[in-house]
């Protein structure tokens, strides 16, 4: 369903055109709001939908296939970890999910520069960062040269 | 023409693509080379860029080490038995050993990962799968990059690599331009690791309306992985090997959790069960194949397809028994919300219930990608600890130009990746470049020859130029006799593809004299998209996915030409040669592309088995 956006509610602040993957969300020139300049590139991945700060963008199930009168609506509230999704069939039948999205507070993840550089040795192993450790295994599995053999098994 | 700025960007490590397997390559980068210039170049935002964009509500690659569920090595029969016994399995070992330290990762950084109850370990959605809620699963894992690159650039897209003046066959970089202000960018880089998407929209998708870009894979997804490394000489494996998803009908939801989580099962219209139908009839197509469990994917969608062409569709998944659950009813619809919203959107749209109606289902159009149930992309070189000779000439995941690397879709023969395999391959692949410039030939910076990025300026921008000078030549419209729109360039090749190549509409079957056809029509594609038009920045950017995707598909055609048998039936049909030929064919195919003559060169490489 491609996108679309309310005309009352859009401020043209541009967090959509910011975020879209396909480059679709442009502001349109003569009313300083955002619009759907592709509505045939729109992979329906409602990453503008969740980032809007005014709740202005909403879908339309694609017109070859999808009947007027649904709607799926998302709050995506990152500083409580969750998502809300609310929807409404073409009959008027609803449904409600709310589901986490994470477990850490945002930008809290720590920089690989932050953990102590890597010994000469490390570099001549096969292991990548926080091996074996990270594993939760003692020993990082390796095959030999000779349990690989050419032709049909 | 306007005059636009060139920007430079010196680094060590050039990431190209900011997805899964490019935030796995940054973030190692920095790890082993502390000191380094790491630098990012995505043509979206690192944020919701990619594959994962939209979220994903499994992960699809873990092993479970810790709790002794999987070793390597089962993973790999497993992807092998699912590619008809042809995968890179030094490759695709590296990754599954891999692999959970990689999860283990994301979990720490706060990917909520379900837990089943008794157990303590991961929720299980299958043998390899686990369940995630992962709807920020794309922005934790950007977070990660953006703290370990130097720079990370949004909104660049890559159009060509820059090669080394001095040293022959070694990459220098690479050019592109920033799709908001038209700056023209060149990048020098020492190593450049590729992990750019995979190839949604070269076969005539389903839906050709307002629908178009409700494929299975992302439409941003533009052949980038491929057309680069093939464009500089980069020998491409098994792009023969496209995939075909069969999947809820318009919206291409998920199947995987209704499969292996909710237990759901398929059946004809007629409410029985087709594949076991099929069986013996598959055999005599591929022998042995098809009595590995589990039934590769391909055979698996052949087995529907033959349903549907004897006339007993649709095809339905039985959800109506499942979805009285209310905990399986939540998990399916979550699982569409966390992954595929439009298919949510299709049901409500229709009044679909899985719990009232059995949900139609349906195949896609073909895929080219390397890390789902199919592996096309670049030959690259083995783990250094145990690959045979014949895969390794260099550092790991190193393709056959110098100093250039690849990750996820990029990477061909390592089918079964998926998120977490691809971030984990570009972890690889970042510690190999870093041992590349840090202890090896490296070391060197390569040499940007003026006049090749110059000419390559004036190409990347002609479409700007082919508009403004054509458009005045015209009233107004879309029509003109001097050049063809992005649109046009992209439909033409869909059309060519599926009835050249084996799309929807000839039921994915082609033969010699159809491809030899369509090899033609190509190359006369290939001639005209010298006179693609560009109104604006977004529709330069379209033009240049459109040049990556041609390209692409020609390789892919030259590839299916060459190999001379039907391995994958339910993915592709080589009509002249329908049976599965392990005498002649079990081996990988190799093309190498010369952009000079515009010839590509064919050979066939061999497999290597794990005997236990």
């Amino acid at each position: 369903m491609p996108t679309f956006v309310y005309m009352t509610s859009c401020d043209g602040c541009g967090h959509c055109v910011d975020i879209c993957p396909s480059d679709i969300m442009h502001i349109d020139t003569k009313y300083r709001r955002a619009y759907n300049i592709e509505p045939n590139f729109c992979w329906e991945c409602y990453s503008c939908v969740k980032a809007c700060p005014q709740n202005a963008i909403d879908c339309r199930g694609y017109a070859d296939f999808a009947p007027l009168g649904h709607s799926v609506r998302v709050l995506r509230e990152d500083e409580k970890g969750s998502i809300s999704w609310r929807i409404k069939f073409r009959d008027g039948r609803e449904k409600n999910f709310v589901s986490p999205i994470r477990t850490t507070p945002w930008g809290s993840i720590k920089s690989p520069a932050d953990y102590d550089r890597p010994s000469a040795d490390a570099f001549n192993s096969q292991e990548l960062a926080h091996e074996p450790e990270a594993l939760k295994i003692d020993v990082l599995p390796a095959l030999k040269p000779d349990q690989l053999k050419q032709g049909l098994l | 023409m306007r005059r636009r700025k060139t920007v430079f960007v010196d680094s060590d490590i050039l990431v190209i693509g900011g997805g899964m397997s490019g935030c796995g390559a940054t973030y190692e980068s920095r790890y082993w080379g502390r000191d380094l210039k790491i630098v990012c170049v995505e043509k979206a935002n690192i944020e919701r860029s990619g594959a994962v964009a939209q979220g994903l509500y499994a992960i699809n690659c873990y092993m479970g080490m810790q709790w002794d569920e999987n070793k390597p090595e089962d993973h790999v029969r497993y992807a092998r038995n699912d590619l008809m016994g042809l995968v890179r399995e030094d490759l695709g070992y590296d990754i599954a050993r891999h692999v959970d330290s990689t999860v283990h990762k994301f979990e720490e950084w706060g990917l909520p990962i379900m837990r089943d109850p008794k157990t303590g370990r991961y929720q299980r959605e299958g043998k390899w799968q686990i369940m995630i809620h992962g709807e920020s699963y794309k922005p934790i894992v950007a977070e990660a990059a953006r703290k370990a690159a130097t720079e990370v650039y949004n909104r660049i897209m890559v159009t060509h690599l820059l090669m080394d003046s001095k040293r022959p066959n070694r990459v220098a970089g690479a050019v592109g331009f920033n799709v908001r202000n038209g700056n023209f960018y060149v990048f020098r880089a020492k190593a450049v690791i590729v992990a750019a998407g995979g190839a949604s929209h070269i076969f005539k998708p389903r839906a050709v309306g307002e629908g178009m870009g409700r494929t299975w894979y992302a439409p941003w997804s533009s052949a980038s992985a491929y057309a680069l490394p093939i464009l500089v000489g980069a020998k491409m494996t098994q792009m023969e090997n496209r995939i075909v998803l069969t999947r809820f009908k318009d919206g291409y939801g998920p199947v995987g959790a209704y499969f292996l989580h909710l237990k759901t099962y398929t059946q004809n219209a007629y409410g029985q069960d087709y594949e076991a139908f099929w069986r013996d009839s598959i055999e005599q197509l591929v022998g042995d194949y098809v009595n590995h469990h589990p039934v590769p994917t391909c055979l698996r969608n052949h087995a529907l397809l033959e349903e549907l062409k004897a006339g007993r569709g649709p095809i339905r998944m039985v959800t109506k028994e499942a979805f009285q659950d209310p905990h399986k009813e939540t998990v399916g619809w979550e699982n569409f919300l966390g992954m595929t919203i439009g298919q949510a959107v299709v049901w409500a749209s229709q009044n679909i219930d899985p719990k009232e109606i059995n949900p139609e289902l349906t195949t896609s159009e073909p895929y080219v990608m390397g890390s789902h149930a199919t592996c096309s992309g670049a030959w690259a070189s083995g783990p250094e600890d145990y690959a045979p000779s014949e895969y390794q000439w260099g550092y790991n995941r190193m393709m056959t130009v110098e100093g250039l690397f690849g990750a996820g879709d990029t990477i061909g023969g390592t089918a079964h990746k998926f998120s977490s395999g691809s971030f984990t391959e570009g972890r690889i692949a970042a510690k190999a470049a870093v041992k590349y410039i840090m202890h090896g030939p490296g070391k060197d910076r390569p040499e940007v020859n003026e006049a090749e990025y110059e000419e390559l300026k004036k190409a990347v921008y002609k479409p700007l130029e082919n508009y403004q000078i054509g458009s005045n030549e015209i009233v107004a419209g879309t029509v003109s006799p001097s050049y063809i729109l992005p649109i046009h360039g992209l439909q033409r090749l869909e059309k060519i593809m599926d009835e050249y190549v084996g799309g929807i509409s000839a039921h994915y079957t082609t033969n010699e004299p159809l491809l030899t056809r369509g090899l033609e029509l190509l190359t006369m594609l290939k001639e005209d998209l010298a006179h693609v038009g560009a109104e604006n920045l977004h529709q330069l950017q379209r033009a240049w996915e459109l040049q990556h995707r041609v390209l692409a598909s020609e390789c892919v055609t030259q590839h299916t030409l060459f190999r001379q048998e039907t391995r994958w039936p339910g993915y592709y049909y080589r009509a002249d040669h329908p049976k599965l030929d392990d005498q002649d064919w079990h081996c990988f195919t190799l093309s190498q592309y010369d952009a000079y003559s515009g010839k590509w060169k064919m050979e066939k490489a061999p497999v290597y088995h794990i005997v236990d």
